[in-house]
């Protein structure tokens, strides 16, 4: 058979799906839902690849993963070779694998997807990464002898964590501020446990701690610290901003500080950060409410929605969501997961009031919508239909709208240039780089909120043109 | 880590602590606050910063051991280490001069009072400081209030020192007696604070509260501190702690303060029972739980 012929028939098997623990075998714990695949499905898998000559896929990957090499690596067996292939262009291929919205990414531009099913790019992705990090994959250390340079780098979510160890790598010193206790940003106090084990992310934290990076929890840049002082007194040679769009949106309805409110980021830090659902082992409570109803279509609100069905106690969640299925902008597997364990979903609702009686909530008041023209992204409008207002009979609301960014570090740095929603503006696009000399930023805290992926792509552009920065100013002094 | 230099029993369960936290103590400003997390299974709680001791590299808090994370921490001796301290925090007082300011502390509120009164003393206002507590043992900081004011009041609640009654009482007073006053700050439990407001408002008197509400990360990330200020939703930890005392909803903040009273309890005796003398514990809760609120 020619080469061109047995591509043919590979892109026609089925895709290998690997299974989930069921829903039963989820209820009440935090165990990761989505199960890897075995190194024998990984490669049969893998063989399914018929090695584009111009690979779509990569095209759809925002930091353009070598796709197709990684994947013949896989096919031949060879795991620890693919995941240095992946790490070329992604540091986190555990967490990307896990939790991009392949979708609309990678699988979405892979030729086989368009008679079949794609390439479960993602699947293989976290495949060979945990496969090395489960074989102690020894991953290099640097070799770059010390530059001598200091960087600070501001926020520890996946896009400082991706500068720091790269920054590393090259033999910088790479500083990295938290304002919380536990560095990993969203990766750690927003995605849960059963989506994102957080052994995972330890894992990528203490590799970039065998770099070298310093961590220093606990430091908010602009309270303890400004910019300018990081740079002049602390004798930081440049800076990266990485502090994330944490500013949780209310709905700006009644009954919005009714006992029983929670914004998403609330609920899901008490659970992830705080540990909540060992209450009382951890001190940190959290209510134990019968029936909530989360109010969102993203994965934040998937988030809150599922977490919320673990927690003791609960026995309904109902995801409220203004337009329907389809204009959700979670993604897929989160939707199915969902469904399968039993969320409500209400579709085509919008809240306009909490009830509430002696301090806490008793109800959600909705209107129905319909979906009107596209608008400008292409998404249809919903609008109130009149007159359709009903009450959903809950004990606890979770508001997961989306998130702003923090004013906190821009408020303490005049010549850092904002937009109007507060967003860093960027000077120069290809390397992150701010209105402010030395000063670079990128992820939620330049595009609001986005993707890890894309998080750590504006990471990766960060950092060369940090290294470039320092480096040429030492050639022109 | 952060290590405890010294510990002082000042009041009944009111502590002192002197804690090891250089970049802090450099930055606090009067007004500010700390998160604390004793151990890997602690609560985030915060703490107003009452002093900055630059030289030595270390602020002072003082803690009411009232709940599972206090009584935790008043346990704790020097030399011990405190894993997390995150701060400083919040926006500072504003800074005078004003003229003449009436600050008026209730109970270990005079710690959270002290700071704003030596700045605004050092500015060169006059400085009224109305000081009250349940009864003399818990009126704090004597020597250092008065080296901090032009003038001190005390009032308790049983009459053990001072005029019998209400700090209101006294701020009526001296409202009465003509004294033009141009701001008053007070700092203490809300029912005091609120209170306050009602007192001054008709008179139209400019009057600084600081919020008390629950807060998980204390830099604008949870939410969980939302208060409700001239109608509009503010973050405690960002935009205050401290909010104009006529426009804050005060019963929306002691709602909200009431969400996790039966787990407070929960975790508070859990520990109790795990850590020795219970009975000595529950006696003295009984005894100063009208402090508490
Ligand atoms: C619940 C939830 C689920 C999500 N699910 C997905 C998903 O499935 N797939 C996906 O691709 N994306 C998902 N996202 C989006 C994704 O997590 C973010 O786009 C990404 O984390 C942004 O990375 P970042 O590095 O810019 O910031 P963040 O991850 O937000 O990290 C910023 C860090 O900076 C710290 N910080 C903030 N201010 C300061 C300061 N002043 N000083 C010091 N530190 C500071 C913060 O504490 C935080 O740790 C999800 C987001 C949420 C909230
Ligand atoms: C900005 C800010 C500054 C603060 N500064 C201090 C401080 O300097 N010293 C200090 O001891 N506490 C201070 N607090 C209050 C303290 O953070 C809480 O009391 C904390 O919950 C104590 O934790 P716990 O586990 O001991 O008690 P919990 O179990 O959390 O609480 C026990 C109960 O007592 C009530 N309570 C306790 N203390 C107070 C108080 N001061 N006012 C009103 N209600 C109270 C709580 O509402 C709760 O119902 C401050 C709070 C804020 C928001
Ligand atoms: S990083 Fe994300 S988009 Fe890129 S290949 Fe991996 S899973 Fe696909
Ligand atoms: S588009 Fe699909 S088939 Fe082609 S190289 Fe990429 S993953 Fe393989
Ligand atoms: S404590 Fe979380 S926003 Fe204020």
């Amino acid at each position: 058979m020619s080469q061109e012929k047995k591509n043919k028939k590979a892109g026609k098997t089925p895709r290998i799906h690997a299974r989930d623990l069921t829903p039963k075998e989820r209820e009440g714990n935090f165990k990761e839902v989505a199960l890897g695949y075995t190194p024998a499905m990984a490669q049969l898998e893998a063989l399914r690849c018929i090695q584009c000559k111009k690979p779509k896929c990569v095209l759809g990957c925002p930091v353009r993963v070598g796709i197709p090499e990684f994947i013949k690596l896989v096919a031949e067996g060879k795991f620890l070779e693919a995941a240095q292939k992946i790490k070329e262009t992604n540091v986190f291929p555990g967490i990307t694998g896990r939790v991009c919205p392949q979708e609309d990414q990678c699988e979405k531009h892979c030729v086989i997807g368009i008679k079949g099913e794609p390439l479960a790019i993602g699947q293989l992705e976290r495949f060979v990464a945990d496969y090395a990090r489960e074989t102690n994959e020894t991953l290099p250390l640097p070799v770059s002898p010390s530059t001598g340079k200091k960087v600070a780098i501001i926020g520890s979510g996946p896009a400082g964590l991706t500068v720091a160890g790269d920054l590393a790598k090259r033999g910088h010193e790479a500083v990295l501020f938290e304002a919380l206790h536990q560095p990993g940003g969203v990766l750690f106090y927003g995605i849960p446990q059963f989506r994102l084990p957080k052994e995972i992310v330890d894992a990528e934290i203490d590799y970039l701690k065998r770099l070298g990076v310093e961590i220093k929890v606990n430091y908010v840049i602009g309270k303890i610290k400004s910019l300018d002082e990081l740079m002049e007194e602390d004798g930081f040679d440049a800076v990266f901003i990485g502090t994330g769009a944490g500013l949780p949106y209310f709905l700006g309805i009644p009954g919005e500080n009714l006992n029983g409110v929670y914004s998403a980021n609330e609920f899901l830090t008490r659970v992830n950060l705080m540990h909540a659902w060992e209450f009382p082992n951890f001190d940190t409570p959290l209510h134990h409410h019968k029936t909530i109803a989360v109010i969102g279509g993203g994965n934040t609100a998937l988030d809150a929605a599922r977490t919320a069905l673990r927690l003791p106690g609960t026995k309904r969640v109902q995801l409220v969501y203004r337009r329907s299925r389809d204009e959700m902008p979670a993604r897929r597997e989160e939707i199915r997961h969902a469904e399968e364990e039993g969320v409500d979903f209400h579709f085509l609702a919008s809240p306009i009031e909490i009830k509430g009686n002696n301090g806490w909530v008793t109800d959600l008041v909705c209107s129905k919508m319909e979906l009107g023209q596209a608008d400008s992204d292409g998404r249809k409008r919903p609008r109130a239909i009149e007159g359709s207002e009903y009450a959903l009979s809950v004990d606890a609301v979770v508001i997961a709208l989306g998130s702003g960014v923090n004013p906190l570090i821009a408020k303490t740095a005049a010549d850092l240039k904002t937009d109007t929603k507060g967003h860093i503006e960027i000077a120069d696009s290809d390397i992150n780089q701010t209105f402010k000399p030395g000063v670079f930023a990128g992820g939620d805290i330049v595009t609001g909120a986005a993707t890890v992926i894309s998080a750590m792509g504006a990471g990766k552009k960060a950092a060369e043109g940090i290294h470039n920065y320092l480096m040429c100013r030492d050639s022109q002094v | 880590m952060f290590r405890i230099l010294d510990k002082k029993l000042l009041a009944p369960r009111v502590f002192r602590f002197e804690i090891e936290a250089p970049d802090i103590a450099c930055k606090a400003q009067a007004g500010q606050f700390v998160i604390i997390r004793l151990d890997e299974h602690g609560e985030r709680v915060p703490l107003t910063i009452s002093d900055a001791l630059v030289e030595k590299g270390s602020i002072v808090l003082f803690v009411q051991a009232v709940g599972k994370t206090s009584l935790q921490m008043s346990q704790l001796k020097v030399g011990d280490f405190i894993l997390d301290v995150v701060g400083p925090l919040g926006t500072p007082s504003e800074k005078g001069p004003f003229g003449t300011v009436a600050l008026l502390g209730g109970g270990f509120g005079i710690a959270a009072i002290y700071p704003i009164a030596r700045d605004l003393f050092r500015a060169g206002d006059k400085t009224i400081s109305i000081l009250g507590a349940r009864s003399k043992d818990f009126l704090l900081l004597k020597t250092e209030m008065e080296s901090v004011s032009t003038e001190v009041r005390r009032v308790t609640e049983d009459g053990s020192c001072g005029a019998k009654g209400f700090v209101t009482d006294e701020l009526e007073r001296l409202i009465q007696s003509g004294e033009p006053i141009d701001r008053v700050v007070a700092i203490g439990p809300p029912a005091m604070m609120k209170a306050v407001a009602d007192l001054t408002r008709p008179y139209g008197i400019k009057t600084v509260v600081s919020m008390n509400p629950i807060m998980i990360d204390g830099t604008g990330m949870c939410g969980a501190c939302r208060v409700t200020v001239g109608g509009e939703m503010k973050f405690a930890c960002v935009d205050g702690p401290e909010f104009d005392a006529h426009q804050v909803d005060f019963d929306g903040l002691l709602n909200r303060l009431k969400t996790y009273v039966p787990e407070e309890r929960e975790v508070r005796d859990k520990w109790m029972r795990e850590h020795s003398e219970p009975c000595r514990w529950e006696s003295s809760f009984a005894s100063s739980s009208r402090l508490n609120r």
